[in-house]
């Protein structure tokens, strides 16, 4: 094990916890973020008394409605997108886009994403039906979740192919679900760590990064926003060859070709390469690299902020070995989250170590 | 995990605890800005403009006063053309509140043309003046066939141009 070279002192996860991850939820946001919050401390045999702070995290305060956020513990994230009731939740994304040159062409959201992976697909040559055994994976995958929305235990690529189509070449069975749902993580310094878990998962590298929001000017077919940000946390991590030293990834999938735009932009593939991985079986959960073991947010759920947060708790269950039915076959002992988000622009990567 | 992980709702049951609903009735007024202000502006004469770094040569098409890479303050404008490339297209079924539409739109980013004799501009095509527009004169299976990329098109203009993005009706593909 090589060991965090930037770090005093190694950051801990020591417990985990999810509420379910549904269309709707008669839960307030509180009340997830409680249910969330009160299982990771369980989890880690602690209690509230022992929480020096606390971090929250919720995405753009139009979709719940509710701009007064607070007591929360612990790393905590939830959404609650279904309060956003008409005419959809999409609606709301129509002011991510610029309000001078794009909102009067009166886009939608899935416009930029059909975009990106129609530009994709061009550039490499990959076909639908490839792209569409990530959602087949990771519908798969959550079946044996517990908190997962969109399990499927029959999904075919057909049926993905078959989907209602919303902006080609974007179907309705390739994108991940408008979900309520909460997340949460207790951390602590190593010092504490060894004293209440034996189990401990270290946060080894941490990188984020946030290209500009113009983004008719760019190449749409490499994330460089997403590699930035893996740079910057496999170098914390002391990681060199991230294809080789990975041993299983939660990377993030709101889209299904999202998934391989996003291994490319981690060099966990080379470029174009992704879904012959996939292909391979490579990402399954028996595979060589494990990819989106939990489901993703195609199989689990995407409540908006908490899905970046569902990402690093698989990992730490994965390496804790808690991940129970959705433990991956091969020993693991380094894993890597990453989350995405706004205008193709901001990415975040979480580098852990089971050591 | 523990067994309680919240209580999920079906469409039904969602109807008879939903017990409040606010219609928020903020109105938003969004200025232009310098860059865009003088680039509607220039919509309205039927002409596009941009901005070109000193430094770096990169051509900024919707025009910055800033260059997002070397940090400086742009003051160099330039008219590019109004034809260009397809870089990217999609067929889009649905409006924007996610109704159904009766007829699919085509629409995409265009890599603008720099006008003739400006070899020394930095345009690539990991950078490049570049749009978001519809596209018309295309049919569903040019885009389905990806045929579309690449393409010529050239700014079908209005007649009544108020300085809006849309006084462009669409970028027409070159036969």
């Amino acid at each position: 094990m090589k060991m965090n070279t930037e770090l005093k002192q190694r950051v801990a996860v020591v417990g985990a916890g999810l509420t379910l991850f549904r269309r709707r939820m008669l839960d307030t946001p509180k009340e997830l973020a409680w249910i969330a919050a009160k299982q990771a401390l369980d989890d880690a045999g602690l209690t509230l008394k022992d929480v020096d702070a606390v971090v929250i995290g919720s995405a753009p305060d139009a979709f719940d409605g509710v701009h007064l956020k607070g007591e929360y513990l612990s790393v905590v994230a939830e959404e609650k997108m279904s309060s956003a009731a008409k005419p959809h939740p999409q609606y709301v994304f129509r002011y991510i886009w610029d309000p001078i040159v794009e909102k009067p062409l009166d886009p939608n959201l899935i416009w930029i994403f059909a975009m990106e992976m129609h530009r994709y697909m061009n550039k490499y040559n990959i076909k639908k039906e490839d792209i569409a055994l990530v959602s087949v994976k990771n519908k798969r995958n959550a079946v044996d979740h517990p908190s997962a929305q969109l399990p499927d235990p029959n999904i075919t690529v057909e049926k993905v192919l078959n989907s209602e189509t919303l902006v080609w070449p974007v179907q309705q069975l390739d994108i991940s679900p408008v979900s309520d749902g909460a997340a949460a993580l207790v951390l602590t310094s190593e010092k504490v760590a060894r004293r209440v878990t034996d189990n401990p998962v270290w946060i080894d590298g941490v990188g984020f990064t946030l290209d500009t929001t113009h983004w008719t000017n760019r190449e749409l077919a490499f994330p460089a926003y997403v590699r930035r940000a893996g740079e910057m946390a496999y170098k914390m991590a002391g990681i060199n060859n991230p294809r080789r030293e990975i041993d299983v990834a939660e990377v993030y999938d709101p889209f299904d070709y999202k998934e391989l735009h996003h291994m490319e932009g981690l060099g966990l593939a080379g470029r174009g390469e992704a879904p012959r991985l996939t292909k391979e079986g490579v990402t399954q959960r028996d595979g060589d690299l494990p990819i989106n073991p939990s489901g993703g947010l195609l199989g689990v759920g995407n409540p908006i902020a908490a899905a970046g947060l569902m990402k690093v708790a698989e990992i730490y269950y994965q390496l804790s070995g808690k991940a129970g039915k959705r433990q991956v076959k091969k020993p693991v002992y380094t894993g890597l989250a990453q989350a995405w988000g706004d205008l193709m622009q901001a990415g975040t990567v979480i580098v852990m170590r089971s050591t | 995990m523990s067994k309680y992980l919240g209580t999920p709702l079906s469409e039904k049951d969602f109807e008879t605890v939903a017990k409040e609903a606010a219609k928020p009735s903020a109105k938003y007024r969004y200025t232009t800005g310098i860059a865009l202000g003088r680039f509607l502006d220039e919509l309205r004469r039927g002409r596009i403009i941009g901005t070109v770094c000193s430094h770096c040569r990169r051509v900024y098409v919707p025009p910055r006063i800033y260059c997002s890479h070397c940090f400086r303050e742009l003051s160099e404008w330039i008219y590019v053309r109004d034809e260009g490339t397809i870089q990217t297209a999609v067929l889009t079924y649905i409006s924007t509140t996610r109704e159904r539409m009766e007829k699919p739109l085509v629409v995409g980013v265009i890599k603008l043309d720099l006008p003739e004799g400006y070899g020394d501009y930095a345009v690539d095509e990991t950078f490049y003046p570049g749009v978001m527009h519809y596209i018309c004169g295309a049919t569903e299976e040019d885009v389905k066939s990806r045929r579309i990329f690449g393409k010529r098109v050239k700014a079908k203009w209005r007649s009544e141009k108020t300085g809006s993005i849309r006084d462009i009706e669409c970028f027409e593909v070159i036969p």
